[in-house]
């Protein structure tokens, strides 16, 4: 088989940071290679050199056996290099055919024959299997689709080699098994994959080999067949992960929190939380299990009040929590771990010290009275950024400059640290590297243990079947079964994930 | 509250500013070359006049007053995240309503008067930033829009209540009574006293910004408003906050203009001061104590255009263009962070009503 991509001694260098150190890997025709390794183990960079959006140091990147200049993105997509970003590119107002087409559009007579386009759209999405409405709106398509529709995109344009930057982060189980399928599809009609991930599982599931990179440097390739998940994530933090979380028996005492009745509307306006009951013990952690977009995040927003309930009550040791009123969710004892960090959890541009007291700013010791206390900000900051493995020099950093595990730590960080009676996690680990991921999810069953009512949301289910001690499946903004971890079983909360009855 | 309290300082913070003042007045010494002149003597004459004598240096800091004032009240606003182009209106509101409680007030002895004119200045340069803070808090109308109208009316209302209701009796001028000597603001050491006000206000709002929770709260919607709203922030109230704050500041640069320099209103004499705060703002990166040394510089400017085109004849409009070029150099890059800060939480189409 040919080879398609030829990485030559690659190193490339930011300031005293070293993103790649001498990195040498092929790709081949039909060949799904992939890349993994912990955030900010330079997999994004070494990508980007090869589109040609960063520069190397040193090293040469050949495609076809051409040596491609750095920098020059044109001539990468020339070759035959395409690329789907983590964060689509696409312009969410606009239909699917016309995100296809944009910037190499079909013309006749000079005006843009969309007739035409729409045609190349359905025999493009028929060729390659990937079924997708021309006229639909992309704002309007699930993740998953609207991921289909970048892939469309760059297979338009006759792609040899295509580049997935971390392409499931933003999917469901069951779209990201999708996916892989149309990896594979792909990979047999001779595309070659790079394919970035930090999911070991996927990995497993697909590549034909595996690169692990970390702190810059190539640890070695291997195959599906000669490794296991362990010792790829031996390889890409260098030391042991306990996989399986090791936890003692919950023991569930009074009800903490109580949703009774609740109805929610989502952005659109459209009912996505349907007369939703819910009720969570001290002592344990409740998962709520469920495809992506089927109510979670209207949940979790609506008990911590950031969203207006329609109807219905959230209550906290007894006191229901007034709507739309953050702070006084917030006061009755409700830590939230929000699903978007960047959006919700962080002020970026803040240090690590004023991110860890970003809802308790106003409070004592933090302020007296209308005077801030800096001091006390900053030794809370330095406390916190060692009990809570925070990798940063000191706390007076931005948290902009933390890596996504760490920021997602300084949310965990603060969440966790202080009273703990109801703690809302929602994707408590999404984009998060494996070390980190098993620290977060220690430091929940510690919240757990100290007597906390843990509502875990996640997308992951393998995350809430090695967590939860109870299991409740959300469907269509209905809680469908709830089950203990014991009887919990893979398949049946798969299918009823999907709506179908058990 | 200082993201950059790190090891490493950063002094892109005084660098950009520098900069652009040094290209600027690079290109405007070319412009100056054409006209024939030498571009050094020029400068030079531009230099001594405003800074070169304690004459000079007065009129300087008086021109610089209600810059600051001005500045201060864009910078705020720019702090919570909202570009408040709508200075001018609130500064004139502030300074007409000022002359009316300066001339209208009789026998008021001086330490109650001006402090109540500057109040009157305060309170309806508010009133006008009330209306955009509303229609943003409540109704998401984009403030740029709003303010901009704003000012289009405040100065169509001045024009007419300064020729209807509020005009000088038996005069063929556009323009209120003088007004009361008990409202007008002395000197302090050869020095107007509204400029140690300005100092007070830029230092007093320095402060809040960085040692008190509204300071953080205000800080903390501007950086980003989602997660303000996620921490427990009011939005509503911060917008509402910011706003007025900056309104009452640039009615308070109306104010000292009307009782320390003109002594009336006059529609045409405070063209362009709140405009010229968007550049002080700007230049001075949104700081309330960066405000000063920008203010200071425009000021300067301002005090020495007539000089230079008496001593050497270089057009005045050259202060004007030199202004215009380091708006120009120092908001590329600002603009770009401040529009790039917003956009990591609104999506590409949300635009102009978010």
């Amino acid at each position: 088989m040919k080879t398609l991509l030829e990485i030559e001694g690659v190193s490339k260098s930011f300031g005293s940071v070293i993103a790649n150190e001498d990195i040498s890997l092929t790709v081949r025709e039909g060949e799904i290679l992939a890349l993994l390794g912990e955030n900010g183990a330079g997999k994004s960079t070494l990508v980007k050199a090869v589109f040609g959006l960063v520069k190397p140091d040193t090293g040469t990147i050949k495609i076809n056996g051409t040596v491609m200049e750095s920098g020059d993105t044109a001539a990468a997509i020339a070759s035959g290099v395409g690329m789907v970003h983590q964060h689509f590119q696409l312009v969410p107002v606009m239909s699917v055919t016309e995100n296809m087409i944009l910037g190499d559009e079909p013309k006749k007579f000079g005006v843009v024959n969309i007739k035409q386009a729409k045609k190349e759209a359905l025999a493009l999405s028929e060729k390659y299997g990937l079924e997708v409405d021309p006229d639909a709106i992309i704002e309007d398509l699930p993740v998953g689709m609207a991921q289909r529709v970048e892939i469309l995109k760059a297979l338009r344009r006759d792609v040899k080699l295509l580049i997935l930057d971390e392409p499931t982060a933003v999917l469901t189980p069951q779209e990201t098994d999708e996916l892989l399928e149309v990896l594979r599809n792909l990979a047999k009609r001779g595309v070659g994959i790079l394919f970035i991930t930090h999911k070991l599982r996927e990995v497993m599931a697909v590549a034909d080999r595996i690169a692990v990179l970390r702190g810059g440097k190539l640890m070695g390739t291997t195959t599906p067949k000669e490794s296991s998940e362990s010792k790829l994530a031996q390889m890409m933090v260098g030391r042991e992960v306990v996989l399986r979380v090791e936890k003692s028996v919950a023991k569930p005492k009074e009800v903490l929190l109580s949703i009774k009745n609740l109805r929610v509307n989502d952005d659109r306006k459209l009912e996505s939380v349907r007369d939703l009951s819910l009720e969570v013990h001290a002592g344990e952690i409740l998962g709520i299990a469920g495809v992506e977009g089927n109510g979670q995040r209207e949940l979790v927003e609506a008990i911590c009040s950031m969203r207006s309930r329609l109807s219905g009550e959230v209550v906290v040791k007894g006191k229901a929590i007034p709507n739309l009123n953050p702070r006084a969710a917030h006061l009755a004892g409700v830590s939230h771990i929000p699903e978007d960090r960047e959006k919700h959890g962080l002020v970026t541009s803040y240090s690590i010290a004023d991110n860890l007291v970003l809802n308790r700013f106003d409070q004592a010791p933090f302020a007296n009275g209308w005077i801030r206390n800096l001091e006390e900000v900053a030794s809370n900051g330095e406390a916190l950024v060692e009990k809570f493995d925070i990798r940063a020099p000191n706390a007076s950093l931005s948290a902009g400059s933390l890596s996504g595990g760490n920021k997602q730590k300084v949310v965990v960080a603060r969440e966790l640290s202080q009273q703990l009676d109801v703690v809302v996690a929602a994707q408590p680990t999404r984009g998060v590297d494996v070390g980190s991921i098993e620290f977060i999810h220690n430091q929940l069953i510690a919240a757990r243990d100290a007597g906390a009512a843990v509502l875990l949301v996640s997308a992951e289910l393998d995350e809430i079947l090695s967590l939860a001690d109870r299991i409740a499946v959300i469907s269509n903004g209905k809680i469908v079964a709830i089950f203990s971890s014991k009887e919990a079983d893979r398949n049946t909360i798969g299918r009823l994930m999907a709506g179908l009855a058990s | 509250m200082d993201a950059k309290q790190g090891k490493k300082l950063d002094f892109s913070p005084i660098l950009v500013p520098l900069l652009s003042i040094l290209v600027a007045l690079a290109f405007g010494g070319i412009l100056i070359f054409i006209q024939g002149i030498n571009p050094l003597s020029a400068y030079r004459v531009l230099f001594t006049t405003a800074f070169g004598s304690f004459d000079g240096v007065a009129i300087t800091l008086a021109k610089a007053t209600p810059l600051i004032l001005s500045g201060l009240a864009v910078a705020i606003c720019l702090r919570a995240g909202l570009f408040n182009i709508g200075a001018q209106g609130q500064l004139i509101s502030g300074a007409l309503a000022s002359a009316w409680a300066g001339y209208t007030f009789v026998g008021l002895p001086a330490l109650v008067h001006i402090p109540l004119a500057l109040i009157f200045g305060a309170f309806f340069g508010a009133l006008v930033a009330l209306v955009a803070a509303v229609l943003k808090a409540y109704r998401g109308v984009h403030e740029v829009i709003t303010t901009i109208m704003l000012n289009s009316i405040v100065i169509a209302l001045s024009d007419y209540l300064t020729s209807n209701p509020f005009k000088e009796p038996d005069q063929p001028l556009t323009r209120t009574p003088k007004i009361q000597e008990s409202a007008r603001m002395p000197d302090l050491l050869g020095l107007p006293l509204g400029f140690f006000l300005a100092i007070g206000l830029s230092i007093t709002l320095w402060w809040i910004m960085r040692n008190t929770t509204t300071g953080f709260s205000i800080e903390t919607i501007g950086r980003n408003k989602n997660a303000g709203w996620y921490a427990g922030i009011s939005v509503k109230k911060t917008i509402m906050l910011s706003m007025l704050i900056g309104g009452a500041v640039a009615g308070v640069a109306g104010a000292v203009e009307t009782l320390s320099i003109i002594g009336r209103f006059e529609p045409a004499f405070n063209a362009g001061l709140g405009f010229d705060g968007i550049t002080v703002a700007l230049l001075g990166r949104a700081n309330p104590l960066g405000v000063i040394p920008a203010a200071i510089l425009i000021g300067g400017m301002r005090a020495s255009g007539s000089t230079m085109q008496f001593e050497v004849g270089v057009a005045p409009e050259l202060v004007d263009l030199l202004l215009a070029l380091i708006l120009f150099f120092v908001t590329a890059p600002l603009l770009a962070k401040f529009f790039k800060n917003r956009k990591e939480n609104v999506a590409m189409t949300s635009g102009w009503s978010n």
